[in-house]
């Protein structure tokens, strides 16, 4: 099981099949980006490599902040102005992730992104995106293994 | 401030134009300004007046085998975006031009010479204020007839590339250091690359494709400029017979411009095959 709201999202993605409406929906997330950035007493540039998506080309990074309640707050910063598709995945990460039940989170699979942004993305810009998800999914598990680690 | 592009040195400036000429030429009806990005948010968000777009994945890749649009796939393509056979056409994209030099190397397998590269691509245009617009413009079809595809002139294979490391020849890995080296970067569980195995091709000189531009603005480096790289440093000569490479063959049609174009050498062809390819191949030596 995944995130409630991501798997509505991605329900509510499954009807676009034009490829300009996608866009359209995924340039207005990532016009939000900056509800999802990092915030600069979290960290500032240059950031620690830790953070660094793997394979990600727009430069982005994720820091999963712990809070009261035993979950995870996702923030993010994409350094290239231009790595759009990595801003709007950011924003819906965060959205859809952050205060979500670990095993959720962890559960998230990385083809979200071909059902998000559509199976003609690049091998290459897929992959980044896909690192993303990754880095996010990762997060959640090591926070799983540290709460068992502590009980 | 970039130096004049007529200034710089390379042996065909012609084939850089500047966002100065670009901006000139927006309503000139023998010129067609294509974006092409490795961002496929950018084009719909905003671009050029008049700019059409020419996505990798979308247009310019055959979809049920890995290789590029045929001879009549190319003619459509260039049909529906209003493209004559006699037109300048200019790319420009993000990163630095990298998938606008992809996008001109596919052109140049179809012989479409009259193409050229905006210097800085849109990050410069951007940084200098100019207009974008998100108006998709729409142009008469054209009578486009292409030659049939060369694949031998400027595209190498994996047999190609297996005989070129057996001889000795000239190589050049345009990936990180880090993916030239095999050095493991990514999380448990995340792809290594697309490949099996991390290295490199046996021989080839490791020269990320991003030490040709200037990052402030995404421009190339002059011709002494990249001669103190590929020739002082990595020891390559205008005579040599060069392959470049990377991991599907993007990153490295910006290095196959710099030194085909800029520096003026006679034989080299792109590896699209790259890494992706090389590092799944049974029966194929590695370096690490």
């Amino acid at each position: 099981m995944i995130p409630a709201r991501l798997d509505e999202l991605l329900e509510d993605f499954s009807f676009i099949s034009d490829r300009n409406e996608r866009a359209a929906w995924l340039i207005d997330a990532a016009d939000r980006f900056d509800e999802a950035r990092v915030p600069p007493d979290v960290a500032a540039p240059p950031y620690d490599e830790a953070h660094r998506v793997p394979a990600c080309e727009s430069d982005a990074f994720v820091w999963a902040l712990p809070t009261d309640g035993g979950v995870l707050d996702f923030r993010f910063d994409v350094l290239n102005p231009q790595g759009l598709s990595a801003m709007a995945l950011a924003v819906i990460l965060s959205d859809c992730c952050s205060g979500a039940p670990l095993q959720q989170v962890a559960a998230i699979p990385q083809d979200i992104v071909l059902k998000i942004f559509g199976r003609e993305v690049s091998m290459g810009k897929g992959q980044g995106l896909m690192g993303l998800v990754t880095m996010v999914t990762h997060a959640a598990r090591e926070e799983l293994g540290s709460q068992s680690a502590g009980a | 401030m970039s130096q004049n592009i007529e200034d710089r040195g390379y042996v065909h400036p012609e084939k850089l134009v500047s966002t100065e000429w670009v901006a000139e030429h927006l309503d000139d009806p023998q010129v067609r300004i294509v974006e092409s990005n490795e961002d496929p948010l950018l084009y719909p968000s905003s671009h050029l007046p008049g700019a059409v777009q020419i996505d990798w994945t979308v247009d310019l890749n055959d979809h049920l085998r890995r290789d590029y649009l045929d001879q009549s796939g190319f003619e459509s393509l260039m049909s529906r975006n209003g493209i004559a056979r006699d037109m300048t056409v200019v790319f420009y994209g993000d990163r630095s031009n990298w998938w606008a030099c992809y996008a001109l190397w596919v052109f140049q397998l179809f012989g479409h010479d009259n193409a050229c590269v905006m210097d800085g691509g849109r990050k410069k245009w951007e940084l200098e204020g100019r207009e974008l617009v998100r108006e998709v413009p729409v142009y008469p079809h054209t009578d486009y007839r292409a030659p049939a595809r060369d694949d031998e002139t400027e595209r190498a294979f994996r047999d190609d590339v297996l005989a070129h490391v057996e001889a000795g020849r000239r190589m050049v890995d345009v990936r990180s250091p880090e993916e030239f080296s095999g050095e493991l970067l990514h999380m448990p569980g995340s792809p290594q690359e697309g490949a099996l195995r991390g290295g490199h091709i046996p021989g080839a000189n490791s020269v990320p494709w991003s030490r040709a531009t200037n990052p402030e603005d995404g421009t190339f480096l002059n011709a002494a400029g990249l001669r103190a790289i590929y020739e002082e440093e990595q020891g390559l000569s205008p005579d040599d017979d060069v392959i470049t490479y990377c991991r599907i063959g993007e990153r490295s049609s910006h290095t196959w411009f710099a030194l085909k174009y800029l520096m003026g050498y006679d034989q080299v062809r792109n590896y699209d095959g790259s890494w992706t390819e090389w590092g799944n191949l049974v029966n194929v030596p590695i370096e690490r």
